[in-house]
This record gives C-alpha cells, sequence and structure tokens, in this order.
C-alpha cells in the first residue's frame, strides 16, 4: 500500500462491486450480503447488471449502501470484489482512488495490476475452498460464500445476521446451511488474520428501515394482479417480464385454490407467441373476466394490432411492459426507458393508450391492482411501464397495504335485470353519461337484449358496420372525450416545490426517480432549489401542464437516446420544443446520480454565462 | 351496412323444444355475393343449432377477417359476435373460453385467415384442444382481395386469375388430426345433408372440433380449372360415412341391423350412429384416419364426411384444472386474499 494514498473512509455510504461467471451461483452469495445489510436497518440497493447468457460470459452485482436512503445508482465503485478472470483488469481499473479491490489470491495478480492509489486485498478463495470441500459442485458454489464472510469481517458486518440468513435460507434442508456457515468462517478468519485494519468501510446497524421490505418489481406487479382479481392471463416467455407472469402463479398457487374441489380459481395459458397472449386476454376481457399479460419491447411490436383493436372495439386490457434496451433484440437484459412512444401510441391509426409509470415496488403493487380497475372503467388497453431495473432487481420499499373494504370497479357493465329497466334502445357505442364511456355488456347475459357484434371495422352507436364518414368521425370524437375522462382517473403526478419562484422545473419518471432525487438534494446543497414533477400516468393531468407552464426551462430526464416522454409531452400539449430540454442516459445501466447531476450543473452553467434568463440572480 | 331481416314471425312457425323458431337462429342479411357457399354453410349452422335447440343467447361467435369472418353477422343475432383481426381468432376464442366456460363457442374462419396468417393460432388452439367449434369455410382463394391463391388451393389449380397454383396445398383436416384435434370433419357447403349433422356432432363434442367446410367462391374461384368450384367439388367427393346424430334424451327411433353401425358416444351423451358399408373408413382411429384422407387423395378423390373422432379426451379446463365456475362471476371474496394475507408476504421480504 502506497503510504501516502487515502483509503476511502466511510460508514453506511458506500459502493461495492461484484464481478462474476454467470451461472456461478454468485447471485444467491451476492443476495446474502445484500440482505444482511438490510437486516441491520440499512437502506441498500442492489443491482444485477447480467448478459443474456445462461452460464459463462461476465456478470455484475452492484451493492449501494446509503443511509440516507438514496437508492439509486450513484456511479463510482468504491471495492470491487472482483472473482471474474474475464473482466478482472476492467473491474481493477474502474475502482476510484483510495478504494478497494477484493480479488482470488490463489493466482497471484499480473503486472499490469499496478496502481497505487488503491488498496488490494487478496484472499485465496480457490484454494481455501479446494482444501476444505471436496465436492466440485459445492466448491463452485462456496468460494462465493467465502468471499462474503471476509467481507463480513471487513466492513464490520455483524457476523451472526449472515448465518441466521443462511439458517433461514437452508431452514429445510438443514444439511446443507453447515457447509455455508463454514464457508462463511473460512473467508471471514482469513480476513481477520491478514487484512486486520485494512478497509475503512463499515456498516453500522441503525432503524432507517422501519418496517419496509425489500422487493423486486415484478414479483409486486404479479401480486398486485392477484389482489386485483385478474383471473385470466395469456403469456409468451420474454426477459425482463417473464418473473411478472411466475409470480401470478405462484401466487395464484397460494391463494386461488378453492377449497372443495382443489381446482384452480385462474387460467394461465402460456401461448405460441405475444400475438396470441394478448388475444387471449382481449378475449377474456370482452367476456368479463380480468385478464393481463406481462411481456417487453419485442413482444410489444407484435401486440400492437391488436391493442388497437381493443383500443377502437373499447375492450379492456392490461399489458405489463418491463422495459429492456431496444431497439430490435437490443441488449435483452440491460435496462431503459424506450418504448414510451411505442406504447403511448401504439397500433396503426390514432390511437392512444393509457400508461402507468410505476416507480418501485410498492407502487407496482398497486398499479398491479388499479390497472384492472382503469381498464375496465375505461373500456381501453392500460400498459404498466416497468423496467429491467425496478422489474428484476430488489428494491428497498414502504410494506405493501390492502384495503379490506376496496371493491373492483367493474366499470360500466349491464346486468339482465338493467336491460330490462332500460327505458331507451340500448346501444354498445351510445354516450348515455358524456364521459365517453358507453355501456357493455357480457356475451350471455340475456335472452333476448344486450347482443351485439364487436369488430374493429367502424360503426355506429349500435356496433353495426358503417362507412358514414360523420358517424366514423364522432366516434373517433367521443374516444378523445374518453381520453379526457381518463385524465381525471388515472393517478396524478408527484410534485415537490421547494421555490415557487425559480424558473427550472425537472420532470421525471419511473426508475429515474431516485438517482434524480438524489441529483436534486446535492444541488439544493449547493444552493440550486430545483422544482421536481414525477409523472406517474398517461394522459397527463391538469397539474403536468401546470407545472410546465410555471417554469421557463423544463428539464426532461429519462433513460432512452430519443427523449421521448419530452416528445409526448411536446406532443400533447403543444409546447415549443425549446422550453423542453432533454437529459438522456441510454446506456442500458440504470441512471445515476452522478450523471444527472453532471448534466444538470452543465446545462444550467451555459445558462448562467449566455444569462438570457437570469437564472444567476436567482441563483445567487 | 348491416341490414337486419324484418322481426316479422309467422304465429304458426314450428318451435324447438327450447321454444324458438328457426327464424331465432338468423342473423342479419348476408352480403356475401350471391351464391357463396358461406352463406349455405351459414345456413346449415342455423338449422344445426335450431334442431338441437340451444339458447342463441348462450352461444358466442368469434372470427378472424375475411370473407368467412363476416358471417357471424348472418346468424344467431341474439348471440355476441367478436370479429376480431386477421388469423386471431383462435386466441380470442381461447381467452373468452377460458373466462366463461359455460358457452358454446363457434369460431369462423377461413383458408387465408386460419392457413396462412393465422396458421399458428390454428395450430395451437388445436394442441391445446380449445373446447372450441372451429369452422373453416374453405374456397381456396382471398376472396375480399379479389381472388388470389390461398395456401389451401389445390396443386396446379386456377381460378379466374387464370394461373395454375404453383405451390403444395395444406390439407387443413390432415394437419389438425396431427395437431391433436378431437373431432375432425369436412364438409361441403353444397350439401346440407352431410353438412348439418356434422356441426350438431362437433357442438355436442367437448374440447376442438374441427370442420373443413369446402365453400366454393363463386366470384373468383368457381372455374372450370378450379378444384375448388361445385361443379369439381361433386363430381369427386367421397363420404367417409353417413350418420345419425342423436342428441342426449332423445329417444333412439331408428333400428340398426346387428353389425351394420358402430356407436361413438360424445362428451354430453349425445350418441353417433355411424352407418357401415362395405367401403366405410375407421374414424375412431388417428393413424387410419389420416391414411384414408391420404388414400383418397392418391385417388383424385376428396374425403369428406366424419373424418376423426375421440371423445374421451380432455379440453384446455380440464388440463389446466380450473374450477368448473364461470371465471367471470367470481368475486373479490372468490379472488383476493386480503391484507392479511398481505403482511405475511410482506414478512418473507424483511
Amino acid at each position: 500500500m502506497n503510504p501516502t494514498m487515502n483509503p476511502i473512509e466511510s460508514v453506511n455510504d458506500f459502493v461495492i462491486r461484484f464481478a462474476n461467471v454467470n451461472g456461478s451461483g454468485s447471485a444467491s452469495a451476492n443476495n446474502l450480503f445484500a440482505k444482511a445489510i438490510f437486516r441491520l436497518g440499512v437502506p441498500v440497493s442492489p443491482k444485477n447488471i447480467f448478459p443474456s447468457n445462461i452460464q459463462g460470459l461476465p456478470t455484475w452485482y452492484e451493492i449501494r449502501v446509503n443511509e440516507h436512503g438514496f437508492l439509486g445508482r450513484r456511479g463510482g465503485v468504491d471495492m470491487s470484489v472482483a472473482v471474474n478472470g474475464q473482466t478482472l483488469l476492467k473491474d481493477y481499473k474502474e475502482v476510484l482512488p483510495g478504494g478497494y479491490f477484493l480479488y482470488d489470491s490463489t493466482r497471484e495478480l499480473a503486472e499490469e495490476f499496478n496502481r497505487k492509489d488503491i488498496v488490494e486485498i487478496g484472499i485465496p478463495l480457490t484454494k481455501l475452498c479446494n482444501d476444505e470441500f471436496s465436492n466440485p459442485k459445492l466448491r463452485q458454489l462456496l468460494k462465493n460464500i467465502i468471499y462474503v464472510g471476509s467481507l463480513s469481517f471487513l466492513i464490520d458486518l455483524d457476523f451472526s445476521i449472515l448465518t441466521e440468513s443462511i439458517e433461514k435460507q437452508f431452514q429445510k434442508k438443514p444439511k446443507l446451511a453447515e457447509p455455508n456457515i463454514k464457508a462463511l468462517k473460512l473467508g471471514y478468519d482469513y480476513a481477520k488474520k491478514y487484512f486486520k485494519d485494512t478497509c475503512k468501510l463499515s456498516v453500522k446497524k441503525t432503524d432507517k428501515l422501519g418496517d419496509d421490505i425489500l422487493m423486486d418489481g415484478n414479483s409486486a406487479i404479479g401480486l398486485g394482479a392477484v389482489y386485483g382479481g385478474a383471473t385470466v392471463t395469456g403469456w409468451y416467455p420474454i426477459t425482463p417480464s417473464t418473473s411478472v407472469i411466475e409470480a401470478f402463479e405462484k401466487y395464484s398457487k397460494m391463494f386461488r385454490i378453492e377449497e372443495d374441489t382443489g381446482r384452480r380459481k385462474v387460467a394461465v395459458i402460456q401461448a405460441e407467441d405475444e400475438l396470441s397472449a394478448i388475444g387471449i386476454v382481449i378475449g377474456a376481457s370482452w367476456n368479463g373476466a380480468r385478464a393481463f399479460t406481462a411481456t417487453s419491447g419485442p413482444g410489444v411490436s407484435l401486440m400492437s394490432e391488436f391493442l388497437g383493436l381493443a383500443y377502437f372495439a373499447e375492450i379492456p386490457a392490461v399489458l405489463v411492459n418491463v422495459q429492456r434496451a431496444g431497439p430490435s433484440t437490443g441488449m435483452p437484459t440491460r435496462t431503459q426507458q424506450s418504448d414510451v412512444l411505442a406504447c403511448a401510441y401504439a397500433s396503426h391509426g390514432d390511437t392512444k393508450n393509457v400508461l402507468l409509470f410505476p416507480c418501485d415496488p410498492k407502487e407496482c403493487f398497486e398499479f398491479g391492482a388499479q390497472a384492472l380497475d382503469l381498464a375496465e372503467r375505461l373500456q381501453t388497453p392500460v400498459i404498466i411501464m416497468s423496467d429491467l431495473d425496478l422489474g428484476m432487481n430488489d428494491h428497498i420499499s414502504a410494506p405493501l397495504h390492502w384495503d379490506d373494504k376496496r371493491k373492483y370497479d367493474r366499470g360500466k357493465v349491464l346486468t339482465a335485470e338493467d336491460l330490462d329497466n332500460l327505458k331507451e334502445k340500448w346501444g354498445r357505442y351510445l354516450d348515455v353519461d358524456g364521459d365517453g364511456i358507453c355501456y357493455r355488456t357480457y356475451p350471455g347475459t340475456h335472452p333476448t337484449k344486450g347482443a351485439y357484434f364487436t369488430r374493429g371495422t367502424s360503426h355506429d352507436e349500435y356496433s353495426a358496420y358503417t362507412e358514414d364518414s360523420a358517424i366514423y368521425q364522432a366516434g373517433m370524437d367521443r374516444l378523445l372525450r374518453k381520453w379526457d375522462t381518463a385524465r381525471t382517473l388515472t393517478p396524478g403526478p408527484r410534485t415537490k416545490i421547494k421555490d415557487p419562484d425559480f424558473g427550472i422545473g425537472v420532470i421525471f419518471y419511473g426508475t429515474t426517480t431516485h438517482s434524480a432525487y438524489e441529483a436534486m438534494s446535492r444541488l439544493e446543497k449547493q444552493g440550486l432549489k430545483v422544482n421536481t414533477l414525477r409523472v406517474r400516468a398517461f394522459p397527463f393531468q391538469q397539474e403536468v401542464i401546470d407545472f410546465i407552464n410555471k417554469h421557463e426551462t423544463i428539464f426532461v430526464i429519462e433513460q432512452n437516446r430519443d427523449a421521448q416522454l419530452r416528445t409526448v409531452l411536446m406532443t400533447e400539449n403543444a409546447l415549443s420544443p425549446r422550453k423542453l430540454q432533454a437529459i438522456l442516459n441510454f446506456d442500458g445501466l440504470p441512471i445515476t446520480a452522478d450523471f444527472i447531476t453532471e448534466k444538470i450543473s452543465d446545462l444550467l452553467n451555459i445558462d448562467l454565462q449566455n444569462g438570457p434568463k437570469g437564472t444567476e440572480g436567482e441563483k445567487a | 351496412m348491416s341490414v337486419q331481416k324484418p322481426n316479422f314471425r309467422h304465429p304458426k312457425l314450428a318451435k324447438n323444444s327450447a321454444e324458438y323458431s328457426r327464424k331465432d337462429y338468423e342473423g342479419a342479411i348476408s352480403t356475401l355475393c350471391a351464391g357463396c357457399g358461406h352463406d349455405s354453410a351459414t345456413n346449415s349452422i342455423i338449422q344445426a343449432c335450431f334442431e338441437l335447440s340451444i339458447e342463441p343467447h348462450r352461444v358466442a361467435k368469434i372470427s378472424g377477417i375475411g370473407c368467412s369472418s363476416k358471417t357471424p353477422a348472418y346468424f344467431l343475432n341474439k348471440s355476441h359476435g367478436f370479429n376480431s383481426v386477421h388469423g386471431r381468432m383462435p386466441s380470442i376464442a381461447t381467452g373468452a373460453n377460458m373466462a366463461n366456460r359455460d358457452l358454446l363457442y363457434i369460431g369462423v374462419s377461413g383458408d387465408g385467415d386460419t392457413a396462412s396468417i393465422g396458421m399458428g393460432q390454428f395450430a395451437h388452439a388445436l394442441r391445446r384442444n380449445l373446447n372450441l367449434n372451429y369452422f373453416c369455410m374453405n374456397n381456396g382463394c382471398y376472396g375480399l382481395t379479389k381472388g388470389q391463391d390461398s395456401a389451401t388451393a389445390d396443386k396446379g389449380s386456377a381460378g379466374k386469375k387464370g394461373a395454375p397454383n404453383p405451390y403444395n396445398s395444406i390439407d387443413l383436416c390432415e394437419l389438425a388430426i396431427e395437431l391433436g384435434a378431437s373431432y375432425v370433419a369436412r364438409g361441403f357447403s353444397g350439401d346440407k345433408q352431410q353438412l348439418v349433422p356434422l356441426i350438431k356432432g362437433a357442438i355436442a363434442h367437448s374440447g376442438l372440433a374441427f370442420i373443413d367446410i369446402i365453400s366454393p367462391c363463386v366470384t373468383f374461384n368457381n372455374t372450370a380449372t378450379s378444384t375448388k368450384s361445385y361443379h369439381y367439388v361433386r363430381q369427386h367427393v367421397e363420404a367417409t360415412n353417413t350418420f345419425d346424430f342423436i342428441p342426449l334424451a332423445q329417444e333412439i327411433i331408428t333400428q340398426y341391423e346387428e353389425g351394420s353401425s358402430q356407436e361413438v358416444t360424445m362428451h354430453d351423451g349425445s350418441i353417433i350412429h355411424l352407418h357401415k358399408v362395405d367401403s366405410s373408413k375407421d374414424v375412431t382411429d388417428r393413424r387410419k384416419a389420416v391414411n384414408n384422407l391420404e388414400a383418397e387423395k392418391d385417388k383424385g378423390r376428396l374425403l369428406t364426411g366424419l373424418i376423426y373422432v375421440n371423445p374421451d379426451i380432455m379440453e384446455t379446463h380440464d388440463i389446466i384444472n380450473s374450477t368448473l365456475r364461470p371465471l367471470n362471476t367470481l368475486t373479490e371474496a372468490d379472488l383476493c386474499p386480503g391484507n392479511g394475507a398481505l403482511q405475511k408476504i410482506n414478512e418473507g421480504f424483511r
């Protein structure tokens, strides 16, 4: 170690990145570590940065520990746990000055590993493991557990938390707990013997988390769909959405079995493709069941024709889009928010679809249920816009809650009795209430009343085919009236006004939220009180429009190349492109607070130098 | 425009056991070409539903896109109908059937809708043995776009456009047997005598019943050089067996000589009596059914009638073990686990 260098010192605020080989069992070891920190009451956000591969390619797992609760990606690596030979040098170079490099010292580092500004911690993981365990499969898995043991000593992580976690994990197979605990000890003891007082990063128990949970967004949406009463899903496997349906099936097995018959109160159909998956959802919703599906970008492209049918024929449909990096197959295991345009206007002709943007598991759960209400109330597709980061990584979240008094909103549906009591002739597309939403009937309701012919061709108010221009246009205009009703029913934005006189506002949504709030907090420390608005749904509510109008300049932060939400904001509200400035990250990794802070500082400096907007005075 | 028929009814119109007259099974006036085979097929559906005393409102009619897919507007106007998108009738029918297993589902498709754009959905609905009556009105051409060859056009057959079709044709019946359909038949829209009992058998069947209805396109594919013309089909048709369809609870009045008939009991208790003659084919053996189709094809003949039936096979709902109650009738009490259960789930994420 270079005597003049300053090792990074920090309690409860650092980033550790694990570099592993995909399929080597590292994920469970890394999870064990993250969960241990969580159980000490310290906010933590683990992010899996993985390849589209089952075994062999490099994979990373980044854990951010932050006592202040900033849980987006920060940027930079304080400690690298590098156990993948393929990426060793890259991982070495990426450690911040003063940071730590933990590696498997069974083999010596080559000459090019010659940094003087970091702390190297060599633990002979392979040797320790092979000396102790003989089973080849166990050896591979336990090598990962050994470094967790070493870390436990290095960062002062309560060892008993780890052993308890292991015991909990192997409750049903206690025999497996024993070698795991032994491996933990091996790593711990070695680090204690050779690296005492080496690492200045540490974890101290706090009570910052209260009753928070650590959950992935996909599980939360699947669970939300169970609570929301979805009974039918057609689906097709695609990363990163598959685990939404897996969670739905898992919780259905827990909660949807008829006690007397053992039969299931759910129909899960693995379809032949995404075309069929959304067709099943539309067929079921048309017939009065709550139905949903989950997919990612390529699936959305395939589903577009059907989404247009559901829009035009006014059939409820819930679609969960767990976005990944496009275009085309893109980077299937990397995250982006790049399907906003494809979903907002999915399908040919004039179409608009309701979008919901969750930012954490609690919102995933709530939207998973609420989307079913909205789709039936509005008789239109509702798309939940999650992404790979939210869907597949664990996030700290407020606990989930369900109001037992809550009733499903099944929308405007006429029963046989309603049909008998009608004074006027019923028309499927008659706007009786003036809100653009018409009354529908389920097949099989009444022997003589309420039957109609659903079609994707143009239709009159009684659902008969028509090519009459005036009738067609009136129908299309009514859909816009319904769109205005949607504006009043979808979840409104979250606005934070720090300084009502400040001319700059920032807009973001989904997983960008966490890094954005952290960046704003950093800017606030420099005296910049930036107002923020988190969009939670499309169509945009008046509050979004007012926020934009109140500010001279708006920064729209997104994780795509083409500033897609900005485009929708401009188009829908007839705004000048100059007013909305884009801050864009589209590298496929979750956006960082460093990136946002830097971009905003840059943009503001330019404004300050040119001085046209008078921000200098405001800043002062 | 769909033109509705007048509601006027003759007071003494014959009624079926459910108190409906045949008129109650009709739909709007057809806008297809005069003489279209599809209109005859539609009439056979009306006749079969009337004779089986089906309650019209307990039927859901679903179709894709094309001339054939328009026909649900022309029958059973007291039933809900769904004219969906091209080639996607099976997925809409799957979803609808999952939502409510108690209705009768009639899916109407055509040869373009089934054998080309919708081949994937056709195959997988069959594979899952969805409880669906899948009627494909097959005319060997794309009528609505003015007569292009479809994938079921025979090699060498030429429609109004004149050029012989250079590609192999797809035999939907053969494919259906391969893919696991449990009731496979071929009818001819011009032979109501045969088609009506085939449709009745399909309706009584639990699982996917596929009927390939050869239904000539009078405008674009009724030429002397076409193998899907009225004339050609009449000249080349070969039937497996004639049969009587006896609905559940109807007394058997015909006397069958011993050894002259074979009985197939359908899932709902109805019975199909196959009349055996020297030339009759075995329709209960999958492999033989495929051979029968191929053998007639070699002779330049078109095999019609009931081609394959297996009444004792699980349909999709049985396979996935779903509740006997229609899923669309379940309420919060059936579906929502409540906040107590949720708090336990929270605990699992700590």
